[in-house]
């Protein structure tokens, strides 16, 4: 357990030492800032939160920024130490190749969390200041959803992009498996699903099979979860009309983002193990 | 300990595809005992030193290091007593050398307080605490090989450990394989510089097409391949003149324009054919006593080249 506390404190320092901490969060904090206040200004003064507002917009900010940036800090942490010579070296001392995944995985979600909570918090905060609502009235429960379950997807992100940096013998081939897995997750599937069932139209494939078929795909789970967190947050997406009869229970969305972390990181272990050093 | 051998390789073979990277090996390294392997890029020493250290699977046979298997999953306590420098290695240049031996020892359990004395053995301890991106090539290497003397290591893995170094940093290098010879380690080091390690390695093995060619101490493999000592002396012609008419049978060859006649003969006879040379008595500029370096006996068990004494008449 030391040594993954070591890798793990490892880790943390290199994402400090290499500024990619503070330029996460401070890009984190201007979208989020931009976007909250842009979000909020067609609200004028309605009964709604203007954090509720903030929730929404944010949410569909992370589906594309949070995988993007946890794929980018993931795709190297292998294959990189590979090229420099340092995984060869690591594996002769006494860590196995499962405790390296752990401290890696580990270290970076602790980076991502920061600039994730940093970078939010900063907007939310911002946002419920300058409004008139009453500082503790606001819809805190959605934003604190929110942010836990941005880091949950920042982890499944991760674990993917170690089974690919687990997986290649280069770094180029790496971010350009990154960067084609991202855009499967984040555009791809929902458009070729959706091209499916306009072709289907209703046909073959039922509503459920759709609803569960979309949900398999660990962003739409995401969204899912944020959009439907609280009433407003529905109300305010849409979604109110899906919540009634077609809601998926937060605890089976919160298994499908679980299993999107612990298997791909015990793929990238067993990958690992079978890597040709 | 004694005669337990601390490295024991039986009949290992590696197989990548359907060719041999490394084919029926076997040796044994005693402890205390400093090895070394030679052979051409592509003779299979790195995948040797994988298979030793556990990093690659053997195809077949046995290996064992202190008494254990390095594909065993309790191998983790025994690799402790393991320090390794690869060939290549390239620190993060972000952190100070300092930082890199604190990570590098909290990994294996050593104790921290031994950084300081490390730096020295390896004289970088006016630069611990600078960026290893400050660090020249030497002093990266030198921070590698401190890095594998971590923890007093039982047996010192060494990949190559002087290739595109300065004479000084070199010189580092083989005086540590000394101090941590003598203090019982057992050391297995690849090399190319076989010159500078010749009187400071027990053994040599060396390796051909991935397959052990030879192995034994480099006087012994000088004696049997029956490459000769080569004498060179230099005096007036008239000197030269009398030399050649009484070492007819060694002469290698004659450099009338340079004052210079080269003697070959075998080892052993060193000694005679200077004796009777010395009972000449004749007024001699210079002599040079040229041995076979490990480097011929190297060429001579991979190319069987025959005509290894002409080319350093030649060259000389």
């Amino acid at each position: 357990m030391d040594k993954v506390l070591t890798l793990i404190f490892k880790e943390i320092r290199d994402g400090f030492r290499n500024r990619w901490v503070v330029m996460i969060t401070v890009v984190m904090a201007l979208l989020a800032l931009t976007l909250s206040f842009l979000g909020s200004a067609p609200m004028g003064a309605t009964s709604i939160s203007p954090l509720a507002v903030t929730v929404v917009s944010l949410s569909s900010l992370s589906i594309f920024f949070i995988p993007l940036i946890a794929l980018l800090l993931a795709y190297d942490s292998i294959v990189g130490e590979a090229e420099r010579g340092t995984l060869t070296l690591l594996l002769v001392y006494p860590i196995s190749r499962n405790q390296i995944i752990i401290g890696k995985f580990i270290g970076h979600l602790i980076l991502l969390s920061l600039a994730i909570l940093i970078g939010y918090s900063a907007a939310g905060l911002a946002i419920a200041l300058s409004s008139e609502t009453h500082f503790l009235e606001h819809n805190w429960q959605s934003f604190i959803m929110l942010l836990s379950s941005s880091i949950i997807l920042g982890a499944v992100f991760l674990s993917v992009g170690y089974v690919i940096s687990a997986g290649v013998k280069d770094r180029s081939t790496a971010a350009a498996i990154a960067i084609g897995v991202w855009l499967v997750f984040v555009l791809l599937y929902d458009m070729g699903l959706l091209a499916i069932l306009a072709a289907d139209s209703g046909q073959i494939m039922g509503a459920e099979l759709v609803k569960w078929l979309m949900l398999v795909n660990p962003t739409d789970s995401y969204r899912m979860y944020n959009l439907t967190s609280t009433n407003e947050t529905a109300l305010l997406s849409g979604m109110t009309g899906l919540s009634a009869e077609n809601k998926v229970s937060d605890y089976i969305l919160g298994l499908i983002m679980l299993a999107w972390i612990v298997a791909p990181l015990s793929l990238a272990g067993f990958i690992l193990k079978r890597r040709v050093i | 300990m004694g005669n337990i051998p601390t490295i024991r390789l039986e009949n290992v073979s590696k197989l990548y595809g359907d060719s041999f990277a490394v084919k029926n090996i076997n040796f044994s390294i005693a402890q205390g005992e400093c090895l070394a392997l030679v052979g051409h890029n592509g003779a299979g020493k790195t995948t040797l030193i994988k298979l030793v250290l556990g990093l690659l699977q053997p195809s077949s046979g046995e290996l064992s290091i202190m008494g254990g298997s390095p594909q065993d999953t309790n191998f983790d306590k025994l690799r402790e007593d393991i320090g390794f420098l690869p060939e290549q290695v390239l620190f993060q240049t972000n952190m100070t050398g300092r930082e890199m031996l604190k990570f590098y020892s909290r990994l294996k359990n050593a104790k921290l307080n031994q950084i300081d004395g490390l730096f020295e053995r390896v004289d970088l301890l006016a630069a611990a605490d600078n960026k290893i991106s400050t660090y020249s090539k030497g002093m990266r290497q030198r921070l590698g090989l401190a890095q594998a003397l971590i923890g007093h290591p039982k047996v010192l893995i060494l990949d190559e450990p002087t290739s595109g170094l300065d004479p000084l940093s070199r010189q580092t290098v083989y005086s540590i394989i000394d101090e941590e010879k003598k203090a019982g380690a057992t050391v297995f080091v690849s090399s190319h510089a076989l010159t500078e390690l010749d009187n400071r390695i027990d053994r040599v093995a060396i390796l051909n097409k991935g397959e052990l060619v030879a192995i034994d101490s480099i006087e012994n493999l000088r004696r049997d391949i029956g490459l000769k000592s080569i004498i060179r002396v230099s005096a007036k012609l008239q000197e030269i003149e009398t030399i050649s008419q009484n070492f007819m049978s060694n002469i290698l060859k004659l450099e009338a324009n340079k004052n210079q006649i080269l003697l070959a003969c075998p080892l052993d006879e060193k000694p005679i054919l200077l004796k009777a040379l010395f009972q000449l008595n004749l007024d001699l500029s210079n002599i040079e006593i040229i041995d076979p370096s490990l480097e011929q006996v190297f060429m001579k068990y991979t190319l069987d080249t025959e005509n290894t004494n002409e080319e350093i008449a030649a060259n000389g």
